[in-house]
């Protein structure tokens, strides 16, 4: 129980940060469409910002099966490291049941505060760790979604601007830390954007886009800058 | 979007975003070694949201100008080292100050 407590605890600057990003989610959501239960169901069974993002895009645009099923796979690669990191960290009455139940919530917010943790991760712990991350990013769903039909479309608008400056928080530290970080990026920056110019790769469509592009930089990155694993970013 | 498509659409996503965490987690007991394969892991995230970034975050405002504004902010505030959280509604109070004034 204390374990559970303790990971409660951890678990609630995590839960805050999840309840603004969740709100432009479901502020989104709302204006590409969506039900606000809908919204809310894709945020209660995915509990992911990227992988959703591109998700309510595809549905808006009326995407193929196909594309949705391999933009989650490919946004959503980087759970399966931490997963197997996170594997190894455990302590071992964290057994197969267990983990099927409670490795619904590796995100990279709880991934890094339970790998922080000194010693092993029990189960309560990690439990009671994405008890307020699920809380904040499911309620805030709501709330944005709720909110999409009654803000004015200048608010909206400016707010959709939102995710997009969270992912470059996400990725400009990176850069700025590791060069090969930068020009893999920027690699997939500049794909990103001959595909949506580029005359014959137009109608190639965003969700597939996006995999392409990310698939492609990081294979030239896989290549040409291999990493230790001591210098893992 | 009709209701039955949105339910196809959401066991999609459900199952293929279930599945990447859980079974690395139940089934691996060993780190990989290979340093190509962990450093394509380790861009992925990267890429990944760079792409989905650029260029349509130029578009997310309904207007191109107020929506650089709001990158420019964007990039001199994570560049600074400033969290998510302010990165972002610092971007959007600035696209929607540019888009009141236009």
């Amino acid at each position: 129980m204390k374990q559970f407590l303790q990971g409660i605890k951890d678990g609630g600057a995590i839960g805050i940060g999840y309840l603004s990003v969740s709100f432009t989610f479901g502020l989104e959501a709302a204006s590409s469409g969506l039900f606000w239960w809908e919204a809310l169901l894709v945020s209660m069974m995915n509990l992911t910002s990227a992988g959703q993002f591109a998700g309510i895009t595809i549905m808006a645009a009326a995407g193929t099966y196909i594309e949705m099923a391999l933009s989650q796979f490919v946004i959503n690669l980087r759970y399966a490291l931490m997963s197997i990191s996170l594997s190894q960290k455990v302590s071992p009455e964290f057994g197969s049941g267990k983990k099927m139940l409670l490795g619904f919530a590796v995100t990279d917010e709880i991934f890094a505060v339970a790998m922080s943790r000194q010693g092993e991760v029990s189960s309560k712990y990690f439990a009671g760790l994405a008890v307020l991350p699920y809380l904040g990013w499911t309620s805030g769903t709501l709330a944005g979604a709720v909110c999409g039909n009654i803000l004015p479309d200048t608010v909206t608008d400016a707010l959709g601007l939102a995710i997009y400056g969270m992912f470059i928080a996400i990725i400009i530290p990176a850069m700025k830390k590791d060069r090969r970080i930068l020009k893999i990026t920027l690699l997939a920056v500049v794909f990103s954007f001959a595909m949506y110019y580029l005359p014959g790769l137009k109608m190639i469509s965003s969700g597939f886009a996006v995999i392409i592009c990310a698939v492609a930089a990081s294979v030239v990155g896989a290549v040409c800058f291999p990493m230790e694993e001591e210098e893992e970013a | 979007m009709e209701v039955g498509t949105f339910w196809i659409y959401l066991i999609v996503m459900f199952v293929v975003t279930y599945i990447i965490r859980v079974f690395p987690f139940v089934i691996f007991r060993k780190k990989i070694e290979n340093k190509h394969v962990r450093a394509f892991f380790a861009y992925i995230p990267y890429t990944v949201l760079g792409a989905m970034t650029f260029p349509a975050v130029f578009y997310a405002t309904g207007s191109v100008i107020s929506a650089a504004a709001g990158v420019a902010v964007a990039l001199a505030l994570a560049y600074r080292g400033k969290g998510l959280f302010t990165v972002a509604i610092c971007a959007s109070l600035v696209a929607f100050l540019v888009s009141i004034v236009m």
